[in-house]
C-alpha cells in the first residue's frame, strides 16, 4: 500500500508526519518504505542514521547536432515543441538549448539525414539507503540548476517498489511533481495548518485528488494557531480528520535539530501508531 | 527595482515576509510567483481590474475511433505516457508531456493536442500599490511560463502607475519557477528558518541563487527557536558572501494577523518583528537607491 503525504502549502509539516510514521512502523518491525519525493528540497534523510546501497542517475537524451550532416531543411526545429533547437537557416546556425529540452526524442526521430544522436544528461539522482534499523529510505533529489524534477520523482517511486507500505513524502503544490506523486499512491494524507494560506491551499490539493479519484484525510499541524476555518471546511466537505497536533515548543526544537519526536515522546509515538492503524486498517495493506 | 523573496523549503514564511514588506510605505507592485498555491491576495483582496486566460501546456489525446491500436506512439514516448490496455489506447493525462511526438507519428491521424485553459493570470489594486498573480490550474506544467507572464504584466503596471519597486513572492524549492522567479531581478531574498532542513535548502536554493549577478541576502524567521542553528545559518550565509538581512523572532501574532487578512506590521506595528522587518526593508531600500 502506497501512502502519499502531501499539501497544497509548503511547511505544513509533511516530512514531520512522513518521517515520524515510517520510524513508528519501521519501530514496530513492520515492512515499510520511506520514499523522498520532495525532490527540490530533499530533507527526510537528515532524521535518520542510513547507510547507502546504491545510487542511480536520472538522465534524459538529448540531441547532439552533426552539423557537417545537418541539410538545414528545419523539420528538428519544426518538431521541436519546447523551442530548444534554435535555428537560423540564412545564417548556417543550429544549436541546441539543452536547458529547454525536455528529452522527447521528436527532433532525432524528424532529420532525414541521420544528423542528430544524443546524449545523455543528468537531472537528479535516485539514492537507495538503509536505515540503522534496516529499513530501506529511498530518495529522489533534482540536480541543481535543472527544471523538472518529473522523472527522478517517478524513478525514485519507481525503485521503492511495492513491499508493505510504502510512504511518499510528496512535494509541496498541485502542479506535476505533486500529481506524479499522488498519481501512484492509493491513499493520500493531507497536512496542513489552520489559518487563511493553510486552507486555501488545502482546498486546492482536495479539488485536485477529487479529479483524480484519490481518497484522502487530513492531519492539522500546530492545530491551536489560526482560526476554525480549515475544521469547518472538513465538516463541510465530509473529509475525514485524522488528527490534530498542537504547536510545542519541543516538537519544533526536536524537529530543527533533525531528531525524530517519536523517538523522544510516547505521546507522539502512540499519535503516531494510531494514524498508521486508521489508515491500514481502513485501506489495507495490498495494492492497487 | 525588482526583488523576489525564495525560500527552498516551504513554509518559512515567504509570504508572511512579503506581506509585510508590500505594506509598510511607499506603493509597489507586488507579485505573486508561487502561481502553484497564490496566498497573498487572501490578504490584499485586491480589487481585479483584468483577468487574463493562460493557456497551458498541451496535452495529447486519442481519437478511439481512427486509432488502428498499432502501437506506434506507445513505443515512442519517453513519457510512459501511452499504453495499451484491452485493446484501446489510452494517453495518460498527468504523464503526458506534451510534446506532439505520438500526433506527428501516428499513421491514422488518431491523436490530436489540446490545451489547457483553465490557469488565470489577475492584476489590480490593493491597499498600497497594485497586485499581479497568477493562478496555476491543478496539474498543469510550465509553471515558469505563467511565472514570466505575471513578471511581465508587474513590469507593465508599474510602468504605467509610475511604481519603482516590484516585490515578487516566490515559489518554494529550486526548479522551473523558482528560476523563472528570479532570472533578471535586482535583489533576491532568501528566507529561512533555524532547522536542519532549512539550513539543507538554503545551500540549494543558494547554489541557484548565486548564478545569477543579484546580490543575495538572507533572512533568519523564528530565529529563536533555535538561536544555535540560526548561528549554524548566519556562518553558513557570511562564508558563501551573502549578507544576514536580519533576524526574526517567532511571534503567533504573524498568524493572528494573517487570519485577520492583514500583515504584521499592519496590525502589530510596535512589535519587535514589525520593527525588525522594518529596518530590513530599509536597508534594502536604501542600498537600491546608491
Amino acid at each position: 500500500m502506497k501512502i502519499a503525504v502531501a499539501s497544497g502549502k509548503g511547511g505544513t509539516g509533511k516530512t514531520f508526519v512522513a518521517t515520524n510514521l515510517f520510524n513508528v512502523l519501521s519501530g514496530r518491525g513492520e515492512r515499510v518504505t520511506l520514499v523522498d519525493c520532495d525532490a527540490d528540497a530533499p530533507d527526510d534523510l537528515l532524521f535518520f542514521t542510513a547507510e547507502k546501497i546504491s545510487e542511480t542517475e536520472v538522465t534524459h537524451q538529448v540531441p547532439v547536432i552533426n552539423k557537417d550532416a545537418c541539410t538545414w531543411c528545419g523539420r528538428c526545429s519544426n518538431w521541436c515543441n519546447y523551442n530548444a533547437i534554435f535555428y537560423v537557416p540564412t545564417a548556417k546556425v543550429i544549436e541546441v538549448i539543452e536547458n529547454l529540452c525536455h528529452g522527447c526524442g521528436a527532433c532525432s526521430f524528424a532529420c532525414n539525414t541521420g544528423a542528430i544522436s544524443e546524449k545523455p544528461v543528468v537531472l537528479g539522482t535516485v539514492t537507495s539507503f538503509r536505515t540503522d534499523r534496516g529499513y530501506p529510505l529511498v530518495e529522489a533529489r533534482l540536480r541543481v540548476n535543472e527544471m523538472s524534477p518529473v522523472r527522478v520523482i517517478k524513478s525514485a517511486i519507481k525503485e521503492a517498489g511495492d513491499n508493505g507500505v510504502v510512504i511518499l513524502d510528496s512535494p509541496p503544490g498541485t502542479s506535476c511533481p505533486f500529481i506524479q506523486t499522488v498519481d501512484r499512491a492509493d491513499y493520500v494524507l493531507l497536512v496542513t495548518e489552520p489559518t487563511p494560506f493553510g486552507l486555501s491551499d488545502l482546498r486546492q490539493s482536495v479539488e485536485t485528488l477529487k479529479t483524480m479519484n484519490k481518497q484522502c484525510g487530513v492531519i492539522i499541524n500546530r492545530a491551536d494557531i489560526g482560526d476554525s476555518g480549515v475544521k469547518n471546511y472538513l465538516s463541510v466537505e465530509q473529509i475525514p480528520l485524522l488528527g490534530v497536533i498542537d504547536y510545542d515548543t519541543d516538537i519544533a526544537r526536536s524537529y530543527s535539530e533533525g531528531r525524530l519526536i517519536t523517538d523522544e515522546s510516547e505521546i507522539m509515538t502512540g499519535f503516531f501508531a494510531g494514524l498508521a492503524d486508521k489508515i491500514i486498517s481502513e485501506h489495507g495493506t495490498g495494492s492497487n | 527595482m525588482e526583488l523576489a523573496v525564495i525560500s527552498g523549503k516551504g513554509g518559512t514564511g515567504k509570504s508572511s515576509v512579503t506581506a509585510a514588506f508590500a505594506t509598510l510605505g511607499e506603493k509597489l507592485v507586488v507579485a505573486d510567483c508561487d502561481v502553484d498555491a497564490a496566498n497573498l491576495y487572501l490578504l490584499f483582496n485586491p480589487e481585479h481590474d483584468t483577468e487574463q486566460v493562460y493557456i497551458g501546456g498541451y496535452k495529447a489525446v486519442v481519437d478511439t475511433s481512427l486509432c488502428s491500436v498499432c502501437g506506434i506512439c506507445e513505443s515512442y514516448c519517453r513519457f510512459d505516457a501511452i499504453k495499451e490496455v484491452e485493446g484501446k489506447i489510452i494517453i495518460s493525462e498527468t504523464s503526458c508531456d506534451g510534446c506532439f511526438f505520438c500526433s506527428r507519428i501516428c499513421p491514422t491521424d488518431a491523436i490530436s493536442m489540446v490545451r489547457s485553459d483553465k490557469s488565470r493570470m489577475y492584476s489590480g489594486s490593493f491597499r498600497n500599490g497594485m497586485m499581479v498573480y497568477g493562478s496555476l490550474a491543478p496539474g498543469e506544467e510550465n509553471s515558469g511560463k505563467l511565472v514570466s507572464m505575471v513578471r511581465d504584466e508587474a513590469k507593465r503596471v508599474a510602468t504605467e502607475k509610475g511604481m519603482s519597486t516590484i516585490l515578487l513572492d516566490g515559489p518554494p524549492g529550486i526548479g522551473c519557477p523558482v528560476i523563472s522567479t528570479v532570472t533578471g531581478v535586482d535583489r533576491i531574498i532568501i528566507v529561512t528558518e533555524p532547522t536542519m532542513s532549512g539550513l539543507a535548502d538554503l545551500r540549494r536554493v543558494h547554489e541557484v541563487a548565486r548564478k545569477f549577478t543579484a546580490e543575495v541576502g538572507v533572512i533568519i524567521n523564528k530565529a529563536d527557536l533555535n538561536e544555535a542553528m540560526a548561528d549554524r545559518i548566519e556562518e553558513w550565509s557570511a562564508s558563501q558572501g551573502s549578507t544576514l538581512l536580519g533576524r526574526l523572532p517567532f511571534d503567533r501574532r504573524v498568524t493572528d494577523s494573517m487570519v485577520a487578512g492583514r500583515s504584521v506590521v499592519e496590525m502589530h506595528p510596535d512589535s519587535d518583528i514589525s520593527k525588525a522587518i522594518n529596518k530590513i526593508w530599509n536597508n534594502l531600500m536604501a542600498n537600491g537607491k546608491e
